[in-house]
């Protein structure tokens, strides 16, 4: 699904943030990622959903190599990516299903399926009663909620989320993994970057642990009880 | 079910941006003086090709009257030129004006005055060949037969007339490349700051797997409808000009002006200006987007 292979990432000409990143992700996999404010979990992901090119490295998605690939071919692989931000990145002036609808009309979708698979989601998260509200009526879990519906209405082979716990309480925060935990299920592979500790303990996957740049891969029981 | 042809949805709020409103107002304007400029290159056409079927081959002689007592009448001399016409080659008809036809042809330069027996008016014969005449040997005949006649063969009128068309033309068609630059640069200067405004969201678009072509749609049907409502107001403002000029005109006494009516088909040639502005602007707005938007990994 994707392999890092002596990946780097530095800013313009500042020092490397990401320094020599080694792993592979299986198909199917789940993860999570962890590592202190700056510890460049955000970078890393950004590289995975092809927001920046690294400074060096090898990497691979789907097969591919990303140095080789044309910039017109990296929109059809983005929209195999389900992205949640770490600031839910929702557009104000749409609505609900408006924003859930964004990766399909990208797609090409009719409008008649846009609607029935955007409300049949909707429903999925909760929020079957909020089609038409705009972002900014609804709480920061309802708007988590919405994020994690866009990211995954398109059917996305690889699911990456950036403190998607990072503005709500603990107890949605477990609701929002229980609901990647039943994507992962449909075989989705999942990255989800987290300092949450209490949260992660209660489930058993491998983590992606960043620390001053560098990736240390935890198998899931270590991950577990570190 | 919606039909997607009429789904008035933009993933960019761009109708809120302070430029859109600028953006109708400057199709507007433009539009109302592209559309007068290219009006006054058909009215000038039309005077053109007018004159230029009229004087085209003929030829007009003049004979005036002279204050020289032993000179013969005035009529006389008309008949002995007339006599010298129909006798030259190349010369089909030669027809001697009356005095009502020249006070007629006098009346946008004197008024209805012009036909006031008292004013001493030439005499116009006015000449139709059908082959080459020798200008030079016809006007020294003319002369010896008839004193005081003289012979205008249009060429230079026509020559100059030609070259006013033309030079008209060209000014109307630097007008308009002059104003369908500055459209140009307005709409540049538009999407440029719509991109700028929106940068946050067009960056989420793209990271989601839109196309640069997607986004670039959005600004294209957002330019397409704020230029084509503009243009439509130009465009009815512009007529709206037209017409007032054409009744002010045709409202004269006198009128030195030429006609400045335009045909129906010509009114509806102008109606061409507010569609090519808005395919100016959206091809613009496409060239900008893709261009700003190559800068995206």
């Amino acid at each position: 699904m994707i392999r890092f292979e002596n990946v780097g990432l530095r800013y313009g000409t500042g020092p490397e943030v990401l320094r020599d990143i080694s792993f592979t992700l299986p198909p199917g996999s789940f993860h999570f990622m962890t590592g202190a404010s700056g510890a460049g979990k955000s970078s890393l992901l950004k590289l995975m959903y092809l927001a920046h090119r690294p400074s060096r490295g090898l990497i691979t998605l789907f097969g591919r190599d990303m140095a080789r690939a044309k910039r017109g071919d990296l929109p059809a692989l983005r929209r195999q990516i389900g992205v949640v931000f770490q600031d839910f990145a929702l557009l104000d002036h749409l609505s609900t299903l408006d924003n859930v609808a964004l990766p399909l009309r990208m797609s090409g979708a009719s409008e008649a399926d846009v609607v029935e698979h955007c409300t049949e989601i909707l429903r999925w998260v909760g929020l079957g009663n909020h089609l038409h509200a705009l972002p900014s009526t609804l709480s920061g879990g309802q708007q988590q909620r919405v994020a994690i519906a866009r990211s995954v209405i398109n059917r996305p082979r690889l699911l990456l989320a950036d403190e998607p716990t990072g503005n709500v309480d603990d107890g949605i925060g477990m609701r929002l993994l229980y609901l990647f935990e039943e994507l992962h299920k449909l075989g989705t592979t999942v990255v989800i970057a987290t300092h949450n500790e209490a949260l992660i303990r209660r489930f058993d996957h491998p983590r992606l642990h960043l620390e001053n740049g560098r990736l240390h891969v935890m198998p899931a029981q270590a991950a577990r009880w570190a | 079910m919606a039909l997607p042809l009429y789904r008035k949805r933009f993933d960019l709020p761009l109708a809120k941006d302070p430029t859109s409103r600028f953006l109708t107002w400057l199709t507007a304007l433009i539009v109302y003086l592209a559309a007068l400029a290219l009006a006054g290159a058909l009215v000038v056409s039309d005077m053109a090709r007018r004159w230029d079927s009229g004087l085209a081959g003929g030829l007009t002689v003049q004979i005036a009257p002279l204050p020289d007592a032993a000179a013969s009448p005035l009529n006389e001399r008309v008949e002995a030129a007339l006599t010298v016409l129909r006798s030259t080659p190349g010369v089909k008809t030669a027809n001697a004006l009356t005095s009502d036809d020249t006070a007629r042809l006098l009346e946008p330069w004197l008024g209805p005055e012009a036909a006031d027996p008292l004013l001493p008016m030439p005499r116009l014969i006015d000449v139709v060949t059908d082959g080459p005449v020798d200008v030079d040997a016809l006007t020294l005949r003319l002369k010896s037969a008839a004193p005081g006649a003289t012979l205008d063969d249009h060429a230079v009128w026509l020559a100059d007339l030609r070259n006013f068309a033309g030079a008209v033309h060209l000014a109307a068609l630097g007008v308009v490349a002059l104003i369908g630059g500055a459209g140009v640069m307005a709409v540049v200067f538009a999407v440029r700051a719509g991109l700028a405004i929106h940068r946050h969201v067009v960056e989420l678009l793209h990271l989601m797997g839109a196309t640069d072509r997607y986004v670039a749609r959005q600004f294209e049907s957002h330019v397409m409808s704020l230029t084509l409502r503009g243009g439509l107001g130009g465009l009815g403002l512009a007529l709206a000009t037209l017409v007032g000029i054409g009744r002010a005109s045709a409202g004269l006494r006198a009128s030195l002006l030429p006609n400045v009516s335009l045909e129906v088909w010509q009114m509806g040639l102008l109606a061409i200006v507010p569609v090519m502005a808005c395919l100016l602007a959206m091809v613009t707005a496409r060239w900008t987007v893709l261009r700003t938007l190559e800068t995206l990994p």
